[in-house]
């Protein structure tokens, strides 16, 4: 018993130190003088706009990958064909390359100087250093998570509803709208809850192909280095609990789809 | 019977290989061409650079101190989690996934508050090496309590019982009993990391302070050769780290396969 109790204390004491002192340390930071100087902080120009650019990632990021996701998903559990292994450990990519090597690799592809550079400042559309940069590098890092959480829930439901249906003479679309995607949607929601996670909080990819200009292309994060470099740690401190708000809510939704999924 | 088939179900398979190429695979090619550009050469003399060996040299060894951590507190805590009870135990357990769902920037903010000049605890690590270590341990958090949990949930707690009846101390129990039916999948879960630590960037800005040859850890140092135009060599030591992070992908698959033939 008293080890089982030292165990308890080492292993909270542990998660105390590293983990809910220092974001509760931030919250309280951040509402020490009142409610005032961080609500003003955070409401700044540059900051609605950051945020807003933060939601125009997510909003774009994250449905491409929803879509492209669940076709992926479907083609490398429904489908045979060379090259399948190589596609299912390319979707891992994403997890383990570091996020300054993926906002490099989109500036040499889509940089000026980049390969497709060349013709894409012919046609007059910038990507890098702009908006469509910043979306590519979010819908890079946030691409995994979708394939990853369907993937194993088509296997588990198997083919058989889906024979049904189309022996009862339902088409593709049908059969997918009536029976895959309401056996998946537990699972698919999950994965859109962790890309939006991901999406919402990239840094090191969107840093590197973003010009960084305040008010233009500048992300949440962003906000939050820039503040900090301007020695302005109320507006730092604020968005950062206007972020870690929203990881919040992101962990609630997981357990909340976890007992669902469960049930 | 035949499986139903989508209607062009080469088109979707088509359409799924064409997106990755577009996103992933062609500009990760790119990084691997241009750090080739002036051959292999010039690739050596980019890496082989003392300050991109420095800071090759500090990830790794920080990403080793900090997934061996890993190892010891990740199995700790999924034990805490799974046979022990007390009040706020479903809180911690959500606790666990902070780390996966906070912006890393604020991450690196955060432990800066606590631990950095103005610390109101009087310490600071703020610009050290310790900082790395710290930095890397928040973000890392989840990846072995999360693989090790699910399997001490399943492991049959007979053996136990026998063992415990025959006199066994607690401790013999965990290193003879449990601990060798967690090994693989503490190992999957240091292996993930390990491989997070390696490439991690936004959690380690603020609070390293980016000193060359002493904080400055590889991805920082690719930031700064990309800001100072040296593209080819960030390309050189981004090739470096895609070796290492394939190298530790394919040591997690063999690892899982391992793992379930372990578990037969």
């Amino acid at each position: 018993m008293r080890s089982r109790l030292t165990l308890r204390f080492i292993a909270l004491g542990y998660l105390f130190l590293l983990l809910a002192a220092p974001v509760g340390l931030v919250f309280f930071r951040t509402f020490e003088h009142g409610f005032g100087p961080a609500w003003e902080a955070v409401t700044t120009p540059e900051a609605q706009h950051a945020f807003w650019l933060t939601m125009v990632m997510v909003g774009v990021a994250v449905p491409i990958n929803t879509i492209f996701g669940v076709i992926t998903a479907i083609v490398l559990v429904r489908q045979r064909f060379p090259g399948k292994a190589l596609m299912n450990a390319a979707i891992d990519l994403p997890f383990a390359v570091s996020p300054v090597v993926i906002g490099l690799a989109l500036v040499l592809v889509y940089g000026n100087t980049g390969w497709f550079g060349g013709w894409l400042t012919e046609q007059g559309i910038q990507v890098i250093f702009s908006i469509p940069g910043m979306i590519l590098a979010t819908i890079f890092v946030s691409l995994p998570f979708v394939v990853r959480e369907v993937v194993p829930v088509l296997r588990e439901i198997g083919t058989e509803q889906e024979q049904a249906a189309s022996t009862l003479g339902s088409n593709w679309w049908q059969t997918f709208w009536r029976i895959t995607l309401p056996s998946i949607r537990w699972g698919l929601t999950y994965g859109i809850v962790l890309a939006t996670a991901r999406a919402l909080g990239e840094f090191g990819a969107v840093s590197v192909v973003s010009g960084k200009l305040s008010g233009e292309t500048e992300t949440a994060t962003l906000f939050v280095e820039q503040r900090f470099h301007q020695f302005d740690l109320t507006g730092a401190y604020a968005a950062s609990v206007v972020l870690a708000l929203m990881a919040m809510i992101v962990l609630l939704s997981m357990n909340l789809l976890n007992t669902r999924r469960r049930s | 019977m035949r499986v139903p088939r989508i209607p062009g179900a080469a088109l979707a398979g088509g359409i799924s290989m064409l997106y990755l190429s577009v996103i992933v695979l062609i500009p990760l090619a790119a990084v691997v061409s241009r750090s080739l550009d002036g051959g292999i050469d010039a690739f050596w003399t980019a890496v082989t650079n003392e300050q991109a060996l420095a800071s090759l040299r500090i990830t790794l060894i920080a990403a080793a101190v900090v997934a061996v951590i890993n190892a010891f507190s990740g199995t700790l805590i999924a034990w805490v989690l799974v046979r022990d009870e007390f009040r706020g135990k479903n809180f911690v357990n959500s606790l666990i996934d902070l780390p996966f769902a906070l912006p890393t920037i604020v991450a690196g903010l955060t432990l800066l508050a606590l631990y950095g000049p103005r610390s109101p605890v009087g310490v600071d690590i703020a610009y050290t090496q310790t900082a790395i270590v710290l930095a890397l341990l928040f973000v890392t958090l989840p990846f072995v309590v999360r693989t090790v949990q699910p399997v001490l949930i399943e492991l049959d707690r007979d053996m136990e019982e026998a063992a415990a009846s025959l006199g066994a101390s607690n401790f013999t129990i965990f290193r003879r009993i449990i601990l060798p039916n967690l090994i693989p999948a503490i190992l999957a879960g240091v292996a993930l990391a390990f491989a997070r630590a390696v490439g991690e960037f936004g959690s380690l800005v603020l609070i390293t302070g980016n000193l060359p040859f002493k904080t400055e850890v590889a991805s920082v140092f690719i930031f700064g050769q990309i800001e100072s135009d040296r593209v080819t060599g960030a390309a050189a030591v981004s090739v470096v780290l895609l070796v290492i992070s394939f190298v530790v992908l394919l040591g997690i698959s063999f690892l899982s396969r391992w793992g379930s033939k372990h578990a037969q």
